[in-house]
């Protein structure tokens, strides 16, 4: 689907941990995030709305400057904003509790 | 004009839209002889033949019909660290999922390297944001002598004494599963997003057993843990020829009872995998598989990734499949399977 320039890895969430097959994996995530399923494979759309979200996106200069959510931080988001476990967040929220 | 198209090999070859008309008619009628499934409709075997009698480099599904994909092990491992790698597929290529492996791609040897492959998972983990699974095969022949604790079946079998060959199958099993669920646990613990038990069945039905009571045990302990089942071959193999699995016979069993197998047992994704004849052409490949696939996608009830790759899913086995032959096989597929993946 184009991962991290689309949302082929958000899908593949919903694949990996509800067992959702495609067109209901992609209708839920198109519902999270505000969009149509089509557009989830539309980088153009796909790349505004991931940085609004805090979703990650390709760390260049060109596409994520200082204020952008990515990796482990974007993960956090993905996890709240798609309501599903992300493993590393949860190890990441456990051995920072204090 | 004749058209320029390949064989199972990969070499390039040309012929007449009438010629791949009839290798997509034949490679259905092989599926359907072969697997006891129906053929495919005029109308969907009309289209395989527009996908490859087309001359153009690259095909593939329309815009909004793309599907995930997943991999079994991402990277050379030549190039810099497995974690650049990982990074490479997530920026560069821009795959859905990536998966870290050990280059000894069996769940046995990663056994007593565990604590390395959690580091690396973890720090990889730390950098990726797509999801990013560990992968490695059942290998139930790596638990035969001389290597291995159990007696060698392939020794076995050819001086006639079945006994003791299905004896050994049942005890590699237990062991496989006990390794399968050691690293799985391993590698949850470090952050893992999933599990893929990749090459199901490769030493017949015991090797699918050993994989199907691994995942059963690893979902009863993460109720939403990626957990993926790609299987070796299409057909199970049966070493052992008695086994069962929820009382069905594993043996002899096609991609649709082993898909529903694997979702019993508790995956979240399935990939048939289909093996290619590399004397035959690509279209008579893809048109095979898809016959053999399609009761398979029809009743599935969790997403199916086809595994579409060197020598599976009628991408040429060839080290470096031609891209025109792989866009094509995977689009056929996706077209008239439904796929949720590859």
């Amino acid at each position: 689907m184009g991962g991290l320039r689309t949302a082929g890895d958000l899908v593949a969430r919903m694949q990996m941990t509800r067992r959702m097959r495609l067109p209901a994996a992609k209708a839920y995530v198109a519902e999270r995030l505000g969009v149509t399923p089509g557009d989830l494979s539309d980088p153009v759309t796909m790349a505004d709305v991931r940085r609004e979200m805090g979703l990650g996106t390709i760390p260049t200069e060109d596409t994520a400057g200082p204020g952008d959510a990515l990796a482990i931080e974007a993960k956090l988001n993905i996890a709240r904003v798609l309501d599903v476990p992300v493993r590393s967040a949860e190890r990441l929220r456990e051995l920072t509790r204090g | 004009m004749d058209i320029p198209t390949r064989m199972g090999d990969g070499s390039l070859v040309r012929m007449s839209r009438a010629a791949i008309e009839a290798e997509v008619e034949a490679g259905v009628e092989a599926a359907v002889k072969r697997a006891k499934v129906d053929p495919l409709g005029e109308d969907e075997i009309d289209h395989l033949v527009d996908v490859f009698a087309s001359p153009a480099r690259f095909s593939a599904v329309d815009i909004g019909q793309e599907v995930v994909l997943s991999s079994d092990g991402v990277g050379s491992q030549d190039i810099g660290s497995r974690i650049n790698d990982l990074q490479t597929y997530e920026q560069t290529v821009c795959t859905d999922t990536v998966e870290l492996y050990h280059h000894d791609y069996s769940f046995k040897p990663i056994k007593p390297v565990l604590p390395f492959e959690q580091e690396t998972m973890r720090q990889a983990q730390l950098l990726l944001t797509i999801p990013c699974q560990y992968g490695a095969m059942p290998d139930l022949g790596r638990y035969t002598a001389p290597d291995g604790p159990v007696a060698n079946w392939s020794q076995l079998l050819p001086q006639g004494r079945i006994d003791e060959s299905r004896a050994a199958q049942e005890e590699a099993v237990e062991h496989a599963v006990e390794d399968i669920v050691y690293v799985a646990d391993g590698m949850y613990e470090a952050g893992a997003d999933g599990i893929n038990l990749d090459t199901a069945g490769a030493a017949g039905d015991a090797d699918f057993l050993a994989a199907l009571r691994a995942v059963e045990r690893i979902r009863a302990r993460y109720p939403e843990w990626g957990i993926q089942v790609g299987m070796a071959s299409e057909f199970v193999l049966g070493m052992h020829g008695e086994l069962e699995y929820e009382g069905v016979r594993l043996a002899g069993l096609w991609p649709a009872d082993q898909m529903r197998l694997a979702a019993r047992a508790g995956a979240s994704v399935f990939g048939p995998a289909v093996n290619v004849n590399t004397g035959k052409t690509v279209a008579w490949n893809v048109a095979r598989t898809c016959t053999i696939c399609r009761p398979c996608t029809e009743a599935a009830a969790i997403p199916v990734h086809l595994n579409g790759g060197m020598g599976v899913g009628g991408v040429p086995m060839h080290a470096l499949p031609p891209v025109d032959a792989v866009s094509r096989a995977s689009r056929a597929c996706v077209d008239l399977l439904r796929l949720d993946g590859l």
